[in-house]
């Protein structure tokens, strides 16, 4: 192994059975990198203390096997609700130690039915502010009228398993945990926007400082609405379980000025919860937990024959998958 | 065709065309229209520190806007002059032996100008330097930063050999000695250069999500765009601010004229490919975005300002027997030359990567949630002022670092003045 490290390097090959990219498809990859890495070590040795895989930030959040988390005690029942089966997955894969995880998502595309709670509840959960968003519900009409039908599609960070964003990153500020989530680390991210252009499912946006107070009305009728958000927007948010107050100025606070993207809700999961999203899906139709155990709901229906991931042909291997 | 036999010479040789009246007058506009330049620029560029990019109306589906266009804009000159001062360093072509200086000190300047243009369009300014400290490899941007500081620091030093040579007098030994040094540092220039810029290109080519950006030609053609625009600006600086006005001058203009013409024809070729390739069917990912760009709503980019104002009339202009008209249709394509870095960037970002997208989640306060783009007055500003900027940087030093003319000559003409 060539000294410098990488976030591929980190991760073991996928262990999904249902993998597209056969061994060639691995072996070149892998040349590619070691090629590359070389190249690097050749430039980047004087700082050889800077081993970009073990960087203390790519370690640290996500925490070891916790034992905070409370042991589920509900035992199964025949028509309990899905969400009780998920929290008693979630409980077992917190167990185990974290390189073990592999999180993943089924949405089940017939039930949702486009009420966005999803969207609205992952803002509120990490204190969006307007333009940027994390798992957007594209509503696409298909047929021509009278003759149509919708379909619904939410869109989360795929958490891809060959994740392009992450490679295109010049100052390793993103990368993948062992666990499979993709990461970024907003105290590095210098805000040059290439993995937002990388991302072949557009799932990162750019913070640019807006607030839900810009423009708003003032005057007295405005005066509660508007204490209300100012209230909202000096609340911090938790992603990768840090406290994070964003502001604008001459030097903006993070993470305005960063790329952001879904996580999995990794600040929720440490603790024991299922990601937002997945708590409040009126339709039950997002289902998450760990793929690498058989027994869990997500990975007995990420087997399903209806189930399917969006690009398939480009390689990046996502994590979540579609029911049709 | 030589300008020496050329019938129509208006000038003496070795006199300034115009009055002194006259040239003061046009000195004073010039003057005046940068003032408005800076302001204008300098206001913007206060705001951007200030505020940071709250102003900007690129967004979070189109991230790249007017400042990455700018950047390479300037980058494909700093790379364009630079391999043409290699003409006269590395491969010793006579005819161009007297603009060897000038070359490099306006490759210099355009880096500065770039390199300006990139940091204003980071969302963490403070933090560019984490390129330096934690690079990573595998990005194609790490690797053009690592790549055009180096080309940087070779640059400097270039330039610091020339024009000692040309502040004072050394013996033929130190100007041996020097020839070797500029070789020297012209031969790892050439493929540093190369690698930058065909970096840039590589850059947006090597990211597989944009079918549009996504081609093998783009390093090329960023390299052959770095030439024209480069080539290009340096024969217009000739034309127009050199301090002779003899054949010898004349004979510069029309040599520089005839390679401009010839990339210029070979830039038209590759992206005759680059357009047709892809789209000749009419069906496709690529197709689409092509039809964007020659019918869309911003058709007037590639017809007008690039296709007319940078192709044919330009063209016209450089066959012309007369070395203003060259210098007018080198200065179009340096000019025009932004709409074709402009046509790189934006429409490899308007198409939605899922179908739907554009109206999936919308942004009503910011806009930032948008598949279309026009730069801010913001925008245009803060380059204005990195222009501005760098037209400053560039009197100065092609008025104080004696970068043209006859070295013999330069304390000579103090006197006589
Ligand atoms: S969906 Fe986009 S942001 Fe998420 S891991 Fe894949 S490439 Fe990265
Ligand atoms: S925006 Fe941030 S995370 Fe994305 S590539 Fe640039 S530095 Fe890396």
């Amino acid at each position: 192994m060539p000294p410098l490290g990488s976030p591929h390097q980190a991760v073991a090959p996928p262990e999904d059975p249902t993998d597209a990219a056969g061994p060639s498809g691995l072996e070149r990859r892998d040349f590619l990198i070691k090629a590359a890495a070389m190249l690097a070590a050749g430039v980047a040795f004087p700082w050889g203390g800077l081993d970009v895989a073990v960087l203390p930030a790519q370690t640290s959040s996500a925490g070891a096997t916790d034992p905070a988390v409370p042991a589920f005690a509900i035992s199964p029942q025949a028509d309990e609700d899905v969400l009780i089966r998920m929290q008693r997955d979630l409980a077992r894969a917190l167990r185990k130690p974290i390189e073990q995880r592999r999180w993943g998502m089924v949405i089940d595309t017939r039930k949702c039915v486009a009420c966005m709670s999803c969207t609205v509840a992952c803002v509120m959960e990490n204190k969006l502010p307007p333009g940027v968003v994390y798992r957007p519900v594209i509503d696409t009409e298909i047929g021509t009228y009278p003759n149509v039908t919708r379909q619904f599609l939410p869109r989360p960070c795929m958490q891809c398993d060959n994740p392009p964003c992450v490679s295109v990153c010049p100052v390793n500020a993103t990368w993948k945990r062992p666990d499979g989530i993709i990461e970024i680390d907003y105290d590095v991210c210098i805000g040059c926007r290439y993995c937002i252009t990388a991302c072949p499912y557009q799932a990162r946006t750019f913070d640019f400082g807006e607030n839900w107070t810009n423009n708003a009305a003032t005057g007295a009728p405005a005066a509660l609405a508007l204490a209300g958000a100012a209230q909202y927007e000096n609340e911090p948010n938790f992603e990768y379980s840090e406290r994070w107050n964003r502001a604008n100025g001459p030097i903006p606070t993070s993470p305005v000025g960063n790329a952001r993207k879904c996580h999995f809700c990794a600040h929720r999961l440490v603790d024991g919860l299922l990601p937002m999203c997945v708590t409040t899906c009126l339709g039950r139709a997002t289902i998450f937990g760990d793929l690498n155990d058989p027994e869990a709901l997500v990975t007995e229906l990420a087997a399903s024959s209806n189930a399917i991931r969006l690009k398939e042909d480009l390689g990046t291997e996502p994590k979540v998958f579609y029911l049709l | 065709m030589s300008a020496a036999t050329q019938p129509d010479t208006h000038v003496a040789p070795n006199r300034p065309g115009r009055s002194i009246d006259e040239h003061r007058v046009i000195l004073s506009v010039a003057a005046f229209l940068w003032l408005i330049l800076a302001v204008f620029g300098a206001v913007g560029i206060v705001q951007r520190l200030l505020l940071g990019e709250q102003l900007t109306t690129y967004s979070s589906y189109i991230p790249w806007g007017l400042w990455v266009a700018a950047y390479i804009y300037f980058i494909g000159l700093s790379a364009g002059a630079f391999l043409l001062s290699s003409l006269v360093y590395v491969f010793g072509v006579r005819q161009l032996e007297a603009i060897g200086p000038l070359a490099l000190f306006t490759a210099a300047v355009t880096l500065a100008m770039a390199l300006l243009s990139i940091l204003f369009d980071l969302g963490h300014m403070e933090r560019f330097w984490e390129v330096f400290l934690r690079p990573q490899f595998h990005s194609m941007m790490a690797w053009m930063v690592w790549l055009y500081a180096a080309y940087f620091l070779l640059l400097l030093a270039e330039l610091a050999i020339v024009l000692r040579q040309r502040w004072s007098r050394l013996n033929d030994e130190q100007l041996a000695r020097d020839r070797t040094r500029l070789r020297v540092l012209g031969t790892i220039g050439v493929p540093l250069a190369i690698a930058f810029h065909g970096g840039v290109g590589a850059l947006f080519g090597t990211v597989v999500a944009r079918e549009y950006w996504n081609t093998a030609i783009f390093p090329i053609i960023f390299l052959t765009g770095a030439l024209v625009s480069g080539g290009a600006l340096i024969t217009a600086i000739v034309a127009f601010l050199w301090p002779t006005l003899d054949s010898g001058w004349r004979e510069l203009v029309a040599y520089l004229s005839r390679v401009v013409i010839l990339l210029v024809l070979l830039d038209l070729l590759l992206e005759f490919a680059e357009y047709s390739i892809p789209s000749w069917y009419q069906v496709g990912a690529e197709y689409n975005l092509i039809t964007y760009i020659l019918f869309g709503p911003y058709w007037y980019v590639f017809w007008v300002v690039h296709l007319l104002l940078g192709v044919v009339v330009p063209v016209i202009l450089l066959t012309r027997r007369h070395a203003l008209a060259q210098g007018f249709g080198a200065v179009l394509v340096a000019i025009t030359f932004f709409a074709v870095r402009l046509d790189l960037v934006i429409p490899g970002l308007i198409a939605p990567e899922l179908q739907g997208l554009e109206h999936a989640y919308l942004d009503p306060i910011g806009n930032r949630l948008v598949y279309s783009y026009m730069p801010s007055l913001f925008e245009w500003q803060v380059t204005a002022g990195v222009l501005a900027l760098g037209i400053a940087l560039f009197v100065v030093g092609y008025r104080f670092l004696r970068l043209v003319g006859p070295v013999q000559d330069v304390a000579a003409e103090g006197d006589a003045r």
